[in-house]
């Protein structure tokens, strides 16, 4: 699953890092590292991270948006 | 047709083009289904992938935390348009309305939105860029090659340049143990974005981790060896580093070449644009189906005294697109204008910097919160007696508060007592920022001037 985390907005809480840590790590005491596609397994931990973020930073790809399921899309060159 | 019925039928049935398929295209062509645009919307890139963000390239994913190829942007909605990847748009018709593309194809549009972004300012030498082990970062596929290089583990890596993305290199570099020195033009890192007071303290960030780093010093040439690998290269100080891969960070250069003799305002220093992100012709004369967002745009910002900012900031790619998107299909008094305060983020060394504002205008720098040599601090640049910009290092908390104080105009230095400040904040001191008139490579804010009481050019040079 896509992620991405609007770095302008984190505050470096580390919410994030302690509900999903193997796709959020802190480095050093404010930089938050994550990795923007996240095994499915993780789809619950992140969803979990994302509805925490207390500056609501982390965006989530929805499911039905994804190009390949994106509903009557055409063509994909 | 009346104005209302043409606004009602473009929303409905028109045909809005988008070159430039990266983040500030993606977030355009989102906004537009968001806000009730139904008709055929085409996304035009060069490059052969599905947006994807760049931020990532220079930390995690040369940390090996994340896969250059899985950097791909995440969907907001189902957008129902037509992509042509791995296709350049190279000409533009602004009376036909059309865009040319490389494959000899034209696309009609009713509005267009440029996106095209930068590109990472070529070495000056084309021979020596042939060499095995010369690399730039800008695309997806630059980092994958630098990546692998980095996991070979070569006897050294040589940063040409210390911006932001030389230093997040060189950072990278040496979490993963490798020699790194790094070669900077400029007296300290981070000297064109932040000053030389700032830009001190990320100097030592770079000698405490390890680095090489070399200051007021430029490289003038590389050197191969027979096979045409990589062997060394000549400082401008007479000495040589032995290195086998060099990487390229002078900044980046405006994608316009393909607007040449459109009449559209564009050149070196990208496109200007209205503040409603309506492009400027050629003529000064702001078109009212062409418009502009994200890196390749230049548009005037109250606050900063109507100068044009051309801004390399990742939340102003998204920010400027959403408005271009909804100024594209809205009315004109229901048009919105682009006030985004500058900020943006950069991870090296452990450490996280972040500013607001346009640092680059700041004449005064005034220590307010934490301690320089802690690494721990907030700085707040003055202009004409003015807050104008703020910077953190580790301490982000407090930079949302320095914003609202550049958007009221903000005496500086700021009358009030602020936590934590130490006797080395008590007196502002001069920011250090370069003699404009100087070449440097890359400030990440082009302040280019443009009010009727002050105008001014920035020399931009054409090489590094
Ligand atoms: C390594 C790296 C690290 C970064 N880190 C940060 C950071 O930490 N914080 C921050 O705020 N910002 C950062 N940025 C900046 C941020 O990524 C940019 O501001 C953002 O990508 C701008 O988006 P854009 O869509 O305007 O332009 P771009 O992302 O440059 O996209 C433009 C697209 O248009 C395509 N194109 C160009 N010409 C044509 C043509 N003629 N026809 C068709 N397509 C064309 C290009 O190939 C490209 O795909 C970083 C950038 C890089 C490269
Ligand atoms: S929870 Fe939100 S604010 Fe905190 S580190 Fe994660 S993304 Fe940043």
């Amino acid at each position: 699953m896509r992620l991405v985390v609007d770095l302008n907005r984190c505050q470096g809480y580390a919410q994030c890092a302690f509900l999903a840590p193997d796709v959020f790590t802190m480095h050093g005491d404010e930089a938050l590292l994550y990795d923007p596609h996240a095994d499915d397994t993780q789809r619950e931990q992140v969803r979990r991270a994302a509805t925490a973020c207390p500056v609501q930073a982390i965006l989530v790809e929805d499911q039905d948006a994804a190009p390949a399921s994106a509903k009557g899309a055409r063509d994909v060159r | 047709m009346s104005a209302d019925g043409y606004l009602e039928a473009l929303r409905r049935k028109g045909r809005i083009v988008i070159v430039g398929a990266s983040l500030a295209g993606l977030r355009a062509a989102e906004t537009l289904r968001e806000q009730g645009f139904t008709g055929s919307l085409t996304l035009i890139g060069d490059e052969r992938y599905q947006p994807y963000d760049r931020p990532p390239l220079s930390k995690q994913v040369l940390l090996g935390r994340a896969a250059a190829e899985h950097t791909a942007l995440p969907r907001h909605s189902a957008l129902n348009a037509q992509w042509r990847l791995g296709v350049a748009a190279t000409g533009l018709d602004m009376s036909a309305k059309r865009v040319r593309l490389a494959d000899g194809e034209e696309v009609e549009y009713d509005r267009l939105l440029i996106t095209t972004g930068v590109r990472a300012r070529p070495w000056p030498h084309p021979q020596e860029v042939e060499l095995d082990g010369v690399f730039t970062l800008r695309t997806r596929d630059d980092t994958a090659q630098l990546y692998r290089r980095l996991a070979a583990g070569p006897r050294r890596v040589l940063v040409i340049g210390a911006g932001f993305t030389g230093s997040e290199i060189a950072s990278a570099c040496r979490e993963r143990d490798l020699p790194v020195t790094v070669a900077e033009r400029g007296a300290a890192p981070l000297v064109g974005a932040l000053g030389s007071v700032v830009g001190e303290v990320a100097a030592t960030l770079h000698r405490d981790h390890g680095v090489d780093l070399r200051c007021g010093v430029m490289v003038t040439g590389l050197e191969g060896d027979p096979a045409g690998r990589l062997r060394c290269a000549h400082l401008s100080d007479g000495s040589t580093v032995d290195t086998d891969v060099a990487v390229i960070c002078l900044g980046a250069t405006r994608n316009t070449e393909w607007l040449a003799g459109s009449g559209l305002g564009a050149g070196p220093r990208g496109i200007a644009c209205d503040a409603g992100c309506r492009a400027f012709d050629v003529r000064g004369i702001v078109t009212d189906d062409v418009f502009v967002a994200g890196d390749v745009a230049r548009s005037p910002h109250p606050l900063f005294g109507y100068q044009f900012l051309s801004l390399e900031h990742w939340g102003n790619a998204v920010a400027q697109a959403e408005i271009a998107a909804h100024n594209m299909i809205s009315a004109s008094a229901d048009r919105r204008p682009h006030l985004w305060v500058p900020a943006f983020w950069s991870s090296q060394f452990g450490v996280n910097i972040k500013s607001v504002g346009v640092p680059p205008m700041g004449e005064q720098l005034l220590v307010a919160q934490g301690s320089l040599t802690e690494r721990r601090f907030t700085g707040v640049y003055g202009c004409q007696g003015r807050v104008i910009a703020a910077v953190t290092f580790d301490q982000t908390k407090w930079l949302e508060f320095y914003q609202r104080l550049i958007e009221s105009a903000a005496p500086f230095p700021p009358s009030f007592r602020t936590v934590d400040r130490r006797a080395e904040g008590l007196e502002p001191v001069a920011a250090g920022f370069p003699d404009p008139s100087l070449p440097t490579h890359g400030p990440t804010v082009t302040v280019s001037g443009y009010s009727p009481t002050d105008r001014r050019i920035t020399f931009t040079p054409a090489h590094a």
